[in-house]
């Protein structure tokens, strides 16, 4: 798989460059289990993925094995505890955590979620949903601005899966979105398992869905296994569980993803039922396929 | 009610009714969709303290543990996103959960489990070189005003309970018969320290456990080895400086 992206960073060289960005190929949310495979190995890889709150440590193992890592592979750091669809204020402290781990890893890219995880003062672990209406985006546009300007970058912004829906809602999700990123100029990190997980919970076309997001804005594609249960009507409800190999219905979506949005750098996201790493390693050479494939559909 | 006031209301209250204003597109009862957030927060933290106290659950067994750690994370949810530190106080919550009092040497196993948690993730820091902690030993006159920076990562506990003999039964291959082999009446005492990138918990005599809290502490040698029990001075010093303890030390 070559990469039509010029900014890909070279292998091996000096330190990264500030902001360079991710290489349009797969990458795999890296994990403790996989530290010493990984520097065993050295396993040709697009880029690791962290979650920024788990490296907010002082020292200790985390950061001896992210510095060897990172330092000849591409880096996002992707945070999971900013609450930027709360109601209440950001956290600073926790904005001024991010920005230290951010001086210290220099990742190609830095996302959050469109969610909320804090409130009261204490920290509910789940990115949780907000109505979408002008209250909330006129929140998440500040939140966002405040976020990109403490940090110095542009960041992107996870679309969410969901289980219910607000009756206070007045916006399709597809335009709180589009708005969001034009108010913003934050960019948009498609998660393409989110995506067919809240059309297939809320009964929407998940082509549609897609065609109807500010494609132009995506810099990172996550894809991910869920989970099936039903609702109280019996009714299919996907959990996005991070739990098992890429559905092949998601596998789809994400190839029709790349014809819209072309080539991304494109996550494997495992956190739960974590196999051995050549599994995600595999996933990921499969990312590069279905994006090389497409290349060559244009191309002929 | 604000939207979120009343989402976040009953997430951690299994017995509160779904908040009102949510909808499903086939008009199905949200009870069952809001359900999917509240067991995610509640799994996902049991998970969390389930990861950091691995004895502590072998000890109790799993539904026990889930249980017990389920009325924690209900009562007493993060504070902070870094969830590394979540689970500082479930000792003290495990010591004074009724249903776990048939077992008093369980909080303070949960305790020592978190100390492992502490080492793990605390600041590095390079060992005093040898050379230079020769030079320092070597004035005897000079030894009693010493003052010891231990290694960020160090952490003692002294327990009445056989905690460390425990913790060891749990990483043996034959946990049954080590747990067989256990004075329940004998106190214990141990020491944490970083060993490469890994954490090495090794049993100290309760004298010398008392000795390093004291060097930890800010006493300066001879005052930390005087009021503490009989020990080994030399030994422990030797310890300390054999698991790159010791990051520096002064005269006061």
């Amino acid at each position: 798989m070559t990469s039509a992206n010029p900014h890909r960073p070279i292998r091996g060289g000096a330190a990264p460059a500030a902001h360079a960005t991710l290489p349009a190929r797969g990458g795999v949310g890296l994990k403790p289990e996989h530290f010493r495979h990984i520097l065993d190995t050295r396993p040709d890889i697009g880029f690791f993925e962290v979650h920024a709150e788990n490296y907010m440590v002082a020292g200790g193992p985390f950061h001896h094995y992210l510095e060897r890592i990172r330092a000849d592979t591409p880096l996002s750091i992707h945070g999971v505890g900013l609450s930027i669809g709360g109601e209440g204020p950001l956290d600073e402290a926790h904005l001024d955590r991010l920005a230290a781990l951010l001086a210290r890893y220099r990742p190609e890219s830095f996302s959050e979620h469109l969610a909320w995880s804090s409130h009261g003062g204490a920290f509910l672990n789940d990115l949780l949903p907000a109505p979408y209406h002008a209250g909330t985006l006129a929140r998440v546009c500040a939140h966002i601005d405040r976020v990109q300007e403490r940090l110095g970058r542009r960041m992107l912004l996870e679309n969410p899966a969901t289980y219910v829906e607000f009756e206070a809602s007045t916006m399709a999700e597809t335009d709180f979105i589009s708005e969001v990123v034009g108010r913003t100029g934050c960019g948009l990190l498609l998660d393409v398992n989110n995506a067919y997980v809240a059309c297939v919970n809320h009964g929407r076309d998940a082509r549609a869905y897609l065609r109807a997001l500010p494609l132009t804005a995506v810099g990172e594609i996550h894809l991910a296994g869920h989970a099936h249960d039903v609702d109280a009507a019996g009714a299919p409800l996907l959990i996005d569980s991070h739990g098992a190999p890429v559905a092949e219905a998601v596998w789809d979506l994400y190839a029709y993803a790349i014809t819209l949005a072309g080539p991304q750098p494109t996550l494997i996201e495992r956190d739960n039922d974590l196999p051995a790493f050549p599994v995600l390693a595999a996933e990921a050479r499969q990312a590069e396929i279905v994006m090389a494939r497409q290349a060559a559909l244009e191309a002929a | 009610m604000s939207t979120e006031l009343a989402f976040a209301h009953a997430l951690l209250r299994p017995d509160a009714p779904c908040p009102a204003g949510l909808r499903a597109w086939n008009g199905s009862d949200p009870v069952k969709r809001y359900a999917v957030y509240r067991n995610n927060v509640v799994v996902s933290l049991v998970d969390a303290l389930a990861d950091s106290h691995p004895v502590t659950q072998a000890l109790v067994g799993e539904a026990f543990f889930r249980a017990m750690a389920g009325e924690f994370a209900r009562r007493s949810p993060p504070r902070s996103p870094v969830l590394a530190w979540y689970g500082e106080g479930f000792a003290d919550f495990v010591a004074d959960f009724p249903p776990a009092a048939g077992l008093p040497y369980l909080a303070d196993l949960a305790r020592l489990e978190w100390l492992r948690v502490e080492a793990w993730h605390a600041a590095d820091a390079d060992p005093l070189p040898l050379a230079e902690v020769a030079a320092l030993l070597a004035d005897e006159a000079a030894l009693p005003n010493l003052r010891v920076t231990l290694h960020p990562a160090l952490r003692v506990l002294r327990s009445a309970h056989p905690v460390v003999s425990l913790w060891a039964a749990h990483q043996s291959e034959d946990a049954a018969g080590a747990l067989g082999a256990i004075d329940f009446a004998a106190a214990e005492a141990a020491l944490l320290v970083r060993d490469g990138l890994d954490v090495a918990l090794l049993r100290v005599e309760p004298g010398a456990a008392a000795f390093i809290y004291r060097l930890q502490r800010g006493d300066a040698l001879g005052a930390a080895a005087q009021a503490a029990a009989p020990f080994d001075l030399p030994a422990t010093l030797g310890l300390l400086l054999r698991h790159g303890a010791i990051a520096a030390m002064r005269t006061s």
